[in-house]
């Protein structure tokens, strides 16, 4: 059975299902309860979950933070950071406890927190509400990183999400909230983490994107003059590189698309991964697809910084005429 | 205009036992002499742990240590307070308040010497926080949960001054307040945040006040009188255990360094510190108990010699535990399951590691090691020497330990 939903509803169905199935699933945030979420995605959860679902004070490292506590008293906490921009007032919840908890306490403590959070730009928004800062939640050691990029794995990766027993980020994409509805199958649905997805197999270049970029690439390899494979990561950490390797070892070229500054982004370490393990399949140097190194600009000047369909598919044929 | 006054409030200060030793009944808590006695030997046994760890750490045999000399009163007295089932969230300088909740010394030796052995979770005690005042969150959040399942326990966290001039303690009672977390913020005021002292941490006229804005109860005490720590700790977690989450702040000392890494004699001087010397939380407590006659000169030689022993059997158990120190293990707790790219890693660190072996003796004295065990080869006098030289070089940062103290 499949119901045709949208990602935001994939999210809201997630949680209702996990709070159903687990009453130690707590769901926590700015407005998350009354007003069911600024994107609506815990919308009237707090009615048939009033154990479950807290509105918070407007502290972002406390949110972290007390999930942390949480754990530690046996809860599963899933909070909402109200939109990716602001995690940062909460990071060093992440890096200095969250992240390591197992690590430090030789496994005798872990923190199996799911912290959501809306990323990415393409939505309009105000300064400060758009950044992709998957490659800055990547560096951390002991956390891993999701980025749904179409309705049924936002449902599948946040139930994986919730049920691991470690700290998992997961990046919504505003700009696919209510992009298109799509195929959601009811019921139990679980994508694992670490796993990409070929969505699209193909022999002559390998194209890896992920969350907002896998349907601008999707798009853009319908528009190019080539046999496309497109890989959906859907978790940037920790990587399935033997899925980027299988590929490139396949087509002999490839593109990494996001949507984040280039510096030190995480196509640098797809690069660096191929460098090691498939270098001498490589037909041509691999092309960085990525927004620019500039903060995230004011909206008038957004679709100029986001990589699009034009952007991806000039280099796919970069890479096709090297 | 209508200006009028909408609020007020006001900070209570306790104290039980005063500087001479006297107690103030109405104040005392109800504490029979078996725990009396308790109470003294963990302030003694937390002492004598943090004067052998710093010599610990001068023979080069541990890591950087944060003495609590001085403020063997406010955590004993708050820490016995807890019930088993409650939580207690420190920071990295409460190996008093472990001793007292039953933590065994190598464990913390362990941590000083670098071993995650060290800050293994067990009975209900957080591991030590390292980041200042950021594990007041945590003590929100097992509050919070504890509030959820309406629990009959609750959570204490330990922070000092410094920590209150920090966003996240500010968060963690603010939250608290509103989520009826069962949560008691316990401060050690111990007057000094490296070498910034108290007067240079906040305007504030007390710490304590601090959980006003939160519109949390806040009271102070003195932290160098174990009975009223223990009187208002036990206040505190009763009303912490019904929603109503409190602030205390104890005004103690911090006598010793920072950490010993830590040389107080640049900011502060013989004067700062003779004060607070005089009103010695140990001292001031063995006069009450002597004058009550809980306490004599037989009993006090046998609980002091009691922990020598003790402390002679944990530091050897914490070095044998030192030896086994595996280094692959860092690869093993980072996931709950290792992911592929960190086993490969792991995988690369022990095939170098192998390596190393094959091509010859990590260090000389593992080399030694196995002449000795293989029959006896001689021990090359330049390897002796160098053994010698380390150990007077021990000795006297050993003995320097002695003069400072």
């Amino acid at each position: 059975m499949a119901n045709e939903i949208r990602l935001v509803e994939a999210i809201r169905q997630a949680l209702d299902e996990e709070m159903a199935r687990d009453e130690s699933v707590i769901v926590y945030g700015e407005d998350v309860g009354v007003n069911g979420g600024v994107f609506r995605a815990t919308k009237d959860l707090i009615e048939e979950y009033p154990e479950q679902v807290y509105d918070t004070p407007l502290a972002e490292a406390a949110i972290l933070g007390l999930g942390v506590g949480l754990a530690g008293a046996g809860f599963r906490p899933v909070p909402e950071i109200q939109f990716a921009s602001f995690a940062y007032q909460g990071f060093h919840q992440l890096v200095q406890h969250a992240s390591r908890m197992r690590s430090r306490t030789r496994g005798t403590l872990g923190v199996p927190m799911t912290v959501r959070m809306p990323y990415g730009g393409g939505i309009r928004a105000l300064e400060l509400h758009s950044e992709s800062y998957e490659a800055g939640f990547a560096h951390v050691p002991g956390l891993k990183t999701v980025v749904p990029a179409n309705p049924a794995d936002a449902k599948g990766l946040l139930t994986a999400a919730i049920r691991d027993p470690d700290p998992v980020i997961v990046l919504e994409p505003t700009s696919r909230y209510r992009a298109s509805r799509e195929s959601v199958p009811e019921g139990e649905h679980v994508v694992p983490l670490g796993e990409a997805e070929v969505v699209s197999e193909g022999e002559e270049v390998t194209v890896v994107a992920w969350g907002a970029m896998v349907a601008e690439t999707i798009e853009a390899v319908e528009d190019a003059d080539a046999d496309a494979e497109v890989i959906d990561l859907r978790t940037v950490s920790p990587m399935d590189s033997e899925a980027i390797l299988a590929s490139v070892r396949k087509t002999g070229r490839c593109v990494v698309v996001h949507e984040a500054p280039r510096t030190g982004g995480l196509a640098a370490e797809i690069v660096a991964r191929i460098n090691d393990d498939a270098l001498y399949y490589l037909e041509s140097p691999v092309e960085r697809v990525t927004g620019y190194d500039v903060p995230f600009p004011m909206f008038a000047r957004e679709a100029a910084y986001r990589p699009d369909a034009d952007r991806i598919r000039r280099g796919i044929e970069r890479v096709l005429s090297a | 205009m209508v200006r009028e006054q909408v609020a007020e409030f006001s900070v209570e200060y306790v104290q039980a036992l005063d500087e001479e030793g006297t107690l103030d009944d109405e104040q005392a808590p109800d504490v029979d002499d078996e725990d009396l006695l308790e109470l003294y030997r963990l302030m003694r046994l937390a002492r004598r742990t943090d004067e052998r760890a710093v010599a610990l750490q001068r023979r080069g045999e541990s890591g950087t240590y944060a003495p609590g000399i001085g403020q063997e009163a406010a955590q004993v007295g708050s820490a016995f307070a807890l019930a088993r089932d409650d939580w207690m969230v420190p920071s990295f300088r409460e190996s008093a308040a472990y001793l007292t909740r039953g933590a065994p010394v190598h464990r913390l030796l362990w941590y000083a010497m670098g071993m995650e052995e060290g800050a293994e979770v067990a009975d209900r005690n957080m591991p030590p926080s390292i980041p200042v005042g950021s594990q007041a969150l945590h003590a929100a959040g097992l509050g919070w949960g504890q509030a959820i399942r309406r629990d009959e326990t609750a959570t204490l966290t330990y922070f000092g001054d410094g920590a209150t001039s920090q966003g996240d303690v500010y968060e963690a009672m603010n939250v608290s307040g509103v989520l009826d977390a069962h949560t008691v913020f316990f401060c050690q005021n111990n007057q000094w945040a490296i070498s910034v002292p108290r007067e240079r941490q906040s305007r504030a006229e007390t710490l304590a006040q601090k959980a006003i804005s939160a519109g949390i109860e806040g009271i102070q005490v003195d932290g160098n009188d174990v009975l009223g720590v223990l009187g208002v700790a036990r206040d505190a977690l009763e009303s912490a255990r019904n929603g109503n989450p409190v602030l205390v702040e104890a005004l103690t000392y911090r006598q010793s360094m920072h950490t010993t890494s830590d040389d107080p004699r640049v900011y502060r001087s013989e004067d700062d510190e003779g004060d607070w010397d005089a009103r010695d939380p140990i001292v001031r407590f063995e006069r009450y108990l002597r004058d009550e006659g809980v306490l004599d000169d037989d009993r006090a030689a046998e609980i002091a010699d009691d922990i020598e022993a003790l402390l002679s059997d944990e530091i050897d158990r914490a070095r044998g535990g030192r030896e086994e120190v595996e280094p692959a293990e860092m690869f093993d707790h980072v996931f709950a399951e290792t992911p592929p790219e960190l086993r490969r890693q792991k995988e690369a660190f022990e095939r170098e590691e192998s390596e190393e072996g094959e091509t010859g003796p990590a260090s000389a004295e593992d080399g030694l090691r196995g002449e000795r065990e293989a029959g006896g080869a001689e021990i090359p006098e330049s390897v002796e020497k160098q053994r010698d030289g380390t150990a007077d070089e021990q000795r006297d940062e050993d003995d320097e330990v002695d003069d400072r103290g």
